[in-house]
């Protein structure tokens, strides 16, 4: 049976090629007979592609789902009464969103492996905690969106937290004074959505021309480019403008989805998306989802270890990218790097920032 | 306030629950007990014991008992 405390004891980039694979295989080939077994729509999937749970030799043979599917149908490979917590993406009015269900057990060990992921970047030491978006965000406890959970998910790594921004988006320069005030030479770890920090912080603190001192500080930020992309604005601009207005130099962006809670992937030092050895990424050509090579554009297909209270852990996204090499990344970090290209034509619009984004 | 209080103190005031219910009381439970009551709760246990816990003990404090043995680490006796 699987054991999450034994798969999340190694660390998050530790495993080559061939290791990875092996360890990926097993772990994903007993969850995909689990979800046969406890997921009647999943099973009807794999029947009707013809799939065989028992003789798996290489996950990259499973059956992926769309993640339109989490939209349209209620996936879950557990008893209703089990689910504790439903997630659920963020969709621009009109849309539908994705509902992801999950029991405690899923949930906790989503925690643990996001804990373990950021630790490996920001250290194991609990940080003050500036968050740039509004505390408004995850005063409804009962339905969470993935813009809560984001932030509820990375308040684990703080000690003492301020919110950036009032309840209508307006920056709170006071708050920020005293916040940063009491912490004076202490490192600060900030953590918001890409468009948010976009429109609320970095143009705000152009505007009010206060400067605060954050080069001990180190970002996270992610959900989506699109809005930054339209208004030309790219990662390197991105990260030039951020150090003007607060000196900060340690930037990570990273790339995750609800339907895939816990097993981010993270910005290294090189400017490059990782892959941990709790989840993978391969790269599919729209012809014919053939795996391409590396170096060439595809759509993204995302495999997890963590879904097991739904069937989601071998998913097709909307998003096209691209692998860039495998354990050579010059950060040391093993498994391989990418880089994502944008979502491809007609997708909906999602990412927690790029929903948000739509209204502007 | 003994540290037995001072720590039925603070699931008490987070979740809004009675003394009754702490034994055998755990992580979504009940509703108040859910992911963000959680961090209010070590927020709690922090002020009261003056404390800074780990990442892993805040993830691994899953149920009321298993809150002091993690304490303990931090020298709280009970």
């Amino acid at each position: 049976m699987l054991n999450y405390t034994d798969i999340l004891s190694r660390e998050p980039y530790s495993l080559e090629k061939e290791e990875k694979h092996a360890f990926l295989t097993g772990i994903l080939a007993e969850l995909t007979r689990y979800h046969y077994a406890n997921c009647e729509l999943y099973k009807r999937i794999c029947d009707a592609k013809g799939f065989n749970v028992d003789m798996i030799n290489s996950y990259y043979d499973i059956p992926f789902l769309p993640v339109r599917l989490f939209k349209e149908y209620d996936l879950r490979s557990i008893p209703a009464e089990d689910v504790k917590k439903t997630m659920t993406s963020s969709g621009t009015t009109g849309q539908q969103v994705s509902k992801i269900y999950l029991d405690r057990e899923t949930s906790a060990i989503q925690t643990k492996t996001l804990t373990k992921i950021v630790s490996s970047f920001i250290g194991k030491k609990r940080l003050p905690m500036l968050i740039i978006d509004t505390s408004a965000i995850i005063k409804n406890r009962a339905m969470f969106s993935a813009r809560g959970a984001g932030i509820l998910g990375f308040s684990m790594f703080a000690r003492d937290k301020c919110y950036a921004l009032d309840e209508n988006m307006e920056l709170d320069v006071e708050g920020m004074k005293a916040f940063l005030e009491k912490h004076e030479g202490e490192d600060i770890f900030l953590f918001g959505f890409t468009f948010m920090i976009w429109q609320h912080f970095v143009k705000e603190l152009k505007k009010t021309k206060y400067h605060p001192d954050l080069s001990r500080g180190v970002m996270i930020h992610g959900g989506g480019w699109k809005k930054l992309l339209s208004e030309s604005v790219l990662s390197e601009q991105f990260k030039q403008e951020l150090n003007r207005v607060c000196g900060i130099t340690r930037v990570h962006d990273y790339y995750g989805m609800v339907e895939q809670t816990g097993t981010i992937y993270m910005e290294c030092e090189c400017g490059h998306l990782h892959t941990p050895i709790f989840s993978d990424v391969i790269i599919r050509r729209s012809s014919d989802f053939s795996v391409a090579g590396i170096g060439e554009e595809g759509l993204i297909e995302v495999v997890s270890v963590l879904p097991k209270s739904y069937p989601g852990h071998v998913l097709l996204t909307e998003d096209s990218g691209v692998i860039l090499g495998e354990d050579n990344c010059p950060c040391g970090r093993l498994g391989k790097y990418f880089k994502i290209n944008g979502r491809i034509k007609n997708a909906e619009i999602r990412g927690c920032s790029d929903t948000y984004a739509a209204k502007f | 306030m003994t540290n037995l209080e001072k720590y039925n103190q603070a699931f008490i005031e987070c979740f809004e629950i009675g003394e009754d219910q702490l034994e055998g009381l755990e992580y979504q439970a009940i509703p108040t007990w859910d992911s963000v009551g959680h961090m209010g709760l070590i927020a709690a246990l922090e002020d009261a014991f003056d404390i800074m816990m780990d990442t892993d003990d805040i993830i691994d404090l899953s149920s009321y008992e298993k809150g002091k043995e993690i304490l303990a680490k931090y020298n709280v006796e009970f």
